[in-house]
């Protein structure tokens, strides 16, 4: 039993950063209708910005690693921002594929900058927050999972709030109902792209500082496993549906974690998959695809 | 398996984006050692080097190792009255770019031989080149048994994974550390790591230990804690991590976050000064063990020398991937000399045939199996650093 929990608090603690990961995924198809393949690299991105903020600070608090964490947002934000400038947006009305293959393009190319920038060794990560264990019994519970737990449900709290009572958040929402009538309403659909792109990658930045400070190493390739999970994940809880990749996201991390932790280790991956094939025969639209129409 | 899925999914449908990759920015070269240019009167020697990525830490210790032996022997005065000229090549520590390397030093450069690599992974995928065109290959530190399984061309100047499990670490965990019980964690993606469990395993329970588990994870792994929480309960004395550097310190860190406090030991591929690095990372691992191959305390004269040399260009202590380095070189030249030729051929047959070469990790003699036969250290983690404890003999 005590396993069991364990095990549970395990899961928990990478879903909800899988979550975090999965929603930039959600939010861009909600209102692009594409894939942004580069969203696992500006995650690593993230943890990186992190690195060279959190080595400046001698002490580890809470205010410090928050700001550590707000910075990463931001730069990763505009970050998103550009990319989505650059790349996505002179293509915009081509077709999917092509703008599909400069996702993965631009996939690639932060990840080879990165190695050229912060170089390919792995390098280990200053720990931003403070750390200390609580033990219940036999279970332990890190400041670690706590610390990844609140900062997922504040932020998507935060999202939620966001999109349903904001003038932004309503113009996202229409605009993924139909482009075209919103930019006919008066809505400015570049604007409202680009916010949707920082936003997303924000999150991101955020789920790369909170995997770095429980998985202290990080590298330029650190964005590409967690990155695809985290896409599975917006697949299997209904792509474009917010609180669908957060189930999705916590689902796979706790059926990954007990997998792991059996004797059947080896297969986590593939069971992880066989799970999703069983889930989408039977859903195609993934698991909240359907029951909540409310699209970003 | 997350990235062959995405590899899979790159090749299936957008080959040319993943084509276009590879030929931009996968590859990267770097040139050192002896004079570049003019091969008319120079011994070309082609070595493939993680010198970054994960285990990048070995791949630089053993390259320098390997540039310090061909500058020593061209103060000399060179071999067979030739400088030799060493011509290195990075894969990046990644699967698949070891074989590129290779074939461009054997049909482009026109190497003699080839020198590397650490990872048994790599080295397993650069053998079947050199055996195909007829170059001895040397493995400077590469122990799985397969590498030299290989073909007769393949030699390495390190002991092998069968005596690192079986003699070294089993005898060490139920002896020195007094374990009965112990738990095994294995990277199912490192040939290196599968087969040293394999022989510790088999080493343990003919001692009379017994292995309470054996949980798995693969390299992309960095959340262990399933695995771990899976063989917490379970009262075991220690648990044998034989991985790369890059893992254990998570490995490490995650168990004592978990509450677990038994000691974990491996073997040779923790030596790496990372893995005590990072926040928290030399206490999660205080009183644990690695076997190695060389230990700088050591005190033979030609270990001594080798240290004060190492020290005086790289201004830091070598460790035993460094000296392994070194003895490739020096092995290969050995039989270049008795050869008395370059040609393929002769210098593996002179190479087959290396008996009490003195080397900086001890006498080498390389068996009917082209392995050498040498002792092994185990270094404590002591105070946040590696301490001799004791030698191990075959």
């Amino acid at each position: 039993m005590t396993e069991f929990l364990q095990q549970l608090i395990n899961g928990l603690s990478v879903g909800s950063m899988y979550a975090l990961i999965a929603l930039g995924y959600t939010l861009v198809y909600g209102v692009l209708r594409f894939i942004n393949f580069a969203h696992g690299d500006v995650f690593m991105v993230g943890s990186f910005v992190g690195f060279y903020v959190g080595r400046n600070f001698s002490k580890t608090t809470w205010g410090g690693g928050l700001f550590v964490m707000i910075v990463a947002m931001l730069a990763c934000a505009a970050l998103g921002i550009l990319i989505e400038r650059l790349a996505y947006r002179p293509l915009r009305n081509r077709s999917r594929l092509t703008v599909l293959i400069t996702a993965i393009g631009v996939s690639l190319m932060l990840e080879n900058a990165g190695q050229l920038v912060f170089g390919a060794n792995p390098r280990p990560f200053p720990e931003v927050f403070p750390s200390r264990q609580f033990e219940f019994g036999q279970l332990v519970v890190s400041s670690k999972d706590i610390a990844v737990l609140m900062v997922t449900v504040t932020l998507l709290a935060a999202l939620r709030f966001l999109v349903m009572k904001t003038k932004i958040g309503t113009a996202m929402r229409a605009v993924s109902f139909n482009p075209q009538a919103a930019s006919l309403m008066g809505i400015n659909i570049n604007l409202v792209i680009s916010f949707t792109f920082g936003l997303g990658s924000a999150l991101a930045a955020a789920g790369g500082i909170l995997w770095a400070y429980k998985f202290p190493k990080i590298d330029p390739l650190m964005g590409i496993a967690p990155g695809l999970t985290a896409f599975i994940a917006a697949v299997l809880g209904g792509i474009g549906n917010i609180p669908g990749a957060a189930l999705g996201a916590l689902l796979i991390g706790i059926i990954e974690t007990f997998v792991k932790g059996s004797r059947w280790s080896t297969w986590t991956e593939a069971i992880a998959f066989v799970l999703l094939i069983l889930i989408l025969m039977f859903r195609p639209a993934g698991l909240l695809g359907k029951l909540q129409p409310e699209k970003v | 398996m997350i990235n062959w899925h995405r590899r899979g999914f790159l090749n299936g449908v957008l080959f040319v984006a993943v084509a276009a990759w590879a030929g931009v920015g996968c590859k990267k070269q770097s040139d050192s050692g002896g004079s570049a240019g003019s091969s008319g009167d120079t011994i070309k020697i082609g070595e493939f080097a993680s010198l970054s990525g994960s285990e990048a830490s070995f791949g630089r210790s053993s390259h320098n190792g390997t540039v310090l032996c061909v500058e020593d022997l061209n103060a000399a005065g060179g071999v067979l009255g030739k400088k030799l000229e060493l011509l290195t090549e990075d894969d990046q520590s990644k699967d698949g770019e070891s074989g590129t390397a290779v074939k461009k030093l054997i049909s482009r450069d026109k190497v003699v031989a080839i020198l590397g690599e650490v990872a048994s992974g790599r080295s397993l995928e650069a053998a079947p080149i050199c055996q195909q065109f007829k170059i001895p290959q040397i493995s400077p530190s590469s122990t799985n048994p397969k590498v030299t399984q290989m073909g007769d061309y393949i030699f390495r100047v390190c002991w092998e994974d069968k005596f690192q499990g079986s003699a070294v670490l089993a005898k060490f965990a139920l002896t020195g550390l007094n374990a009965k019980r112990v738990a095994l964690l294995t990277d199912v993606g490192a040939p290196y790591s599968v087969g040293l469990a394999k022989y510790f395993r088999d080493g343990f329970t003919a001692g009379g230990g017994q292995i309470v588990a054996e949980q798995k994870f693969t390299k992309e792994d960095k959340d262990f804690k399933a695995q771990l929480t899976g063989i917490k309960g379970l009262n075991m004395d220690a648990i044998c991590v034989p991985a790369y550097y890059g893992q254990v310190t998570l490995i490490a860190l995650q168990a004592r976050e978990l509450g677990i406090k038994v000691p974990i030991f491996g073997g040779d591929g923790w030596e790496a000064p990372e893995l005590i690095q990072g926040p928290g990372a030399a206490e999660a691992l205080e009183g644990c063990f690695f076997s190695t191959h060389f230990s700088p305390d050591q005190s033979d004269s030609k270990a001594r020398e080798f240290v004060a040399k190492y020290e005086k260009k790289f201004g830091a202590r070598p460790d035993a991937m460094a000296a392994l380095g070194y003895d490739s070189v020096l092995a290969l030249a050995e039989a270049i000399k008795r050869a008395g030729s370059t040609d393929g051929t002769k210098v593996r047959d002179a190479l087959a045939t290396t008996k009490d070469l003195d080397g900086v990790t001890g006498r080498i003699t390389l068996d009917a199996e082209r392995n050498a036969r040498k002792p092994a250290v185990i270094i404590e983690i002591k105070g946040g650093k590696f301490v001799f404890k004791e030698t191990v003999n075959p």
